[in-house]
């Protein structure tokens, strides 16, 4: 049962739909074994961003003052979704890689396990 | 009769009696509305209850009696908290971090009090059994007691310290007091029956004894005895809820066998949801008291392990299992705290409080405590911190992060049985993607979606741009939606967080006090006295 209410049928509206975001959509980033941030990230993108933005215009303004950042082999770089692991194309957009509002998304770096155990 | 000065008057109530006319007999029967007309919500939830009269009534307290016990303690409060002001007590504290424990407990727990006493008022109104109408009424009475109690003894810090003088403002719109505010929310927003069983079960009797045990001794321990003395007063009230919670329980189960798997859901339920809201306990606890009393690690194992596993086994002949996921607690409990306490660190600049790195003496205290995982995953980043901040370049994260759809704190834990990588859990409804923390918080959305999806989830809201005062206009060119997020919530950036080292409440310290705002790291001023 969806909630046990006092009204049968109860629906509350979604708090965060994606039609609330102004054009955008929210994305969730980990990198896997950095745990020195403290938590995976949730930032706001337009879902016809190029993948190869993000890669080369978001990710640095979030990860980049780790010192395994500047190291990292993007071509050896394993990317998953919920749904699995999948490569990305550069040239095409988020949403073309069928990553919907919310979705979030994980990046593993063979070799790069964070700094000297500190995560 | 003749008036011979020789009258005898009826022979007084006994105590028994006087006892069932002021609480049992205080009720009665409905003649011109329905029963159910009256009751609206102590059916939906589907727990049923044949005699309301087999209810125990654990408090032995009448109205008048409470009145009284009360306001004794009260006066005996009030004349600590006066004393405590008229000796600057606030200085006698061990050091400045200390204060900054209070001003977690101002903003983000007192609310919680104010929360419970709405929630015990409704459920006076909505049981239809007298005995338990009454032990509510008393315990919201109660609840607003320990609100006012709190704020008054909290108050005198305010006149010296930052970051405590908007407590109700921050409680209803500071990114991380939504932790415990919809902790509340959710409670109060169940039927009465999820509602009692939720706080006076799973809190108060299985969780609160670690706020009282070891946080109030830790408060005496580092010399605040404004804090102690509330925590003293409110500690008798505690005993009462507990046996509050008990009864309950006992009760629910013993009507009828179709209210036991109602009682072990709200049971597996609230138990997680009250652990992840004690993971700010454990932070205070093992990082925020310079004189610490027992690590987290420890508390955990005696008033939950070793109280809570003898509590289950009694429950057992009921069919009540222990909560589920308790297992999970057991693993967490060599990490929690180092993990909150990472994460404050590195999002310091958008908190009500200023962060500090842990000194060397801690650090060895918590390899001592912590050998499974200290030496192994958080000295070296706190040493890495340590090296960052005396290069200059401390480190930081500036990015928002994805939060728990149910206890809304930051997906920050790591899995059971892997200390170096998070938790990832998703999940959907109704085509919509949803984050959990873990296991018990994903299990709690599936199984009542409806409650959750509108959530108010501070990092959306943000987003969203729902979080900016009245007259703020986001498409200025010099708007910067961070900081005005910040100044709706009522923190006022490098006033409230950031790092100790830098911050005001330290140099204050030290100049009016005259010792080191660390008393682990030394002075950070030139006003303590070179003999330190």
């Amino acid at each position: 049962m969806p909630v046990k209410a006092i009204k049968p049928g109860y629906h509350g509206d979604y708090k965060d739909g994606v039609e609330k975001f102004h054009g955008q959509q929210l994305l969730n980033i980990s990198w896997d074994k950095h745990i020195m941030f403290g938590f995976p990230m949730c930032i706001p993108v337009p879902p016809q961003m190029p993948f190869g933005a993000l890669i080369e215009k978001v990710l640095p303004g979030i990860y980049g003052s780790h010192p395994d950042f500047a190291r990292i082999d993007w071509s050896a770089v394993q990317w998953s979704t919920a749904s699995g692991a999948f490569v990305p194309e550069p040239g095409r957009s988020l949403a073309d890689h069928g990553l919907r509002h919310k979705e979030q998304i994980r990046f593993r770096t063979p070799g790069l396990d964070g700094h000297n155990g500190a995560g | 009769m003749a008036a011979d000065g020789d009258r005898k008057p009826a022979k007084k109530l006994n105590l028994k009696e006087n006892y069932a006319l002021l609480t049992r007999g205080l009720g009665w029967e409905p003649s011109y509305q329905k029963k159910e007309d009256i009751f609206r919500t102590v059916d939906f939830e589907g727990v049923k209850i044949h005699d309301w009269d087999k209810w125990e009534d654990p408090f032995r307290l009448t109205m008048d009696a409470y009145w009284k016990y009360q306001g004794e303690k009260e006066r005996k409060l009030y004349a600590i908290i006066d004393a405590f002001q008229q000796n600057n007590g606030q200085f006698n504290v061990t050091d400045v971090r200390y204060v900054q424990a209070l001003k977690v407990f101002l903003n983000g727990i007192v609310g919680l009090e104010y929360a419970s006493h709405r929630g015990f008022n409704i459920l006076g109104r909505e049981l239809p059994g007298v005995g338990p109408r009454i032990a509510a009424q008393m315990q919201a009475i109660d609840e607003l007691r320990h609100a006012t109690t709190q704020i008054h003894a909290i108050s005198h810090y305010n006149r010296y310290f930052e970051g405590m003088a908007e407590f109700p403002h921050q409680f209803d719109r500071v990114w991380y007091l939504s932790i415990p505010k919809s902790f509340f929310e959710d409670a109060v927003a169940s039927g009465p029956f999820e509602f009692i069983v939720a706080i006076s079960f799973a809190f108060e009797y299985v969780l609160t004894n670690l706020a009282f045990m070891p946080w109030m001794s830790g408060a005496a321990f580092n010399g605040d005895m404004s804090t102690v003395s509330f925590g003293f007063s409110a500690q008798s009230d505690e005993a009462r809820h507990m046996t509050l919670g008990i009864e309950v329980i006992k009760f629910l189960l013993e009507q009828d066998p179709a209210n036991v798997p109602l009682v072990q859901k709200w049971i597996d339920k609230w138990f997680w949801r009250g652990y992840r809201l004690l993971a700010l306990l454990a932070t205070m606890m093992d990082y925020m008291l310079p004189k610490r009393v027992m690590s987290w690690s420890e508390a955990w194992t005696i008033y939950y392990e070793e109280n809570g596993g003898a509590l289950f086994s009694d429950l057992a002949r009921y069919g009540i299992k222990p909560p589920k996921y308790a297992d999970v607690t057991v693993k967490e409990k060599h990490r929690v705290s180092h993990e909150m306490w990472s994460v404050f660190y590195t999002v310091r600049d958008a908190l009500g409080f200023p962060i500090w790195l842990p000194s060397k003496e801690e650090m060895d205290w918590f390899s001592e405590k912590y050998p499974e995982t200290f030496d192994r995953y958080y000295r070296p980043r706190f040493e890495y911190w340590r090296e960052l901040e005396d290069k200059g370049t401390p480190f930081r994260s500036s990015t928002l992060p994805k939060l728990c759809q149910v206890c809304q704190w930051p997906c920050l834990y790591t899995e059971p049985d892997d200390a170096s990588e998070f938790v990832h859990r998703q999940g959907e409804y109704q085509g919509e993607i949803f984050h959990f923390c873990s296991d018990g918080c994903s299990d709690i959305f599936h199984d009542e979606p409806e409650k959750y999806v509108h959530a108010w989830m501070p990092v959306h809201q943000i987003y969203q741009g729902n979080c900016f005062k009245e007259g703020v206009d986001p498409s200025a060119a010099d708007f910067n939606p961070m900081a005005a997020a910040l100044d709706y919530m009522g923190i006022k950036p490098g006033v409230d967080g950031g790092s100790m080292r830098d911050h005001v409440d330290a140099q204050r310290w030290e100049s009016w006090t005259a010792r080191p705002a660390n008393m682990h790291e030394g002075a950070i001023t030139d006003a303590v006295r070179k003999t330190t």
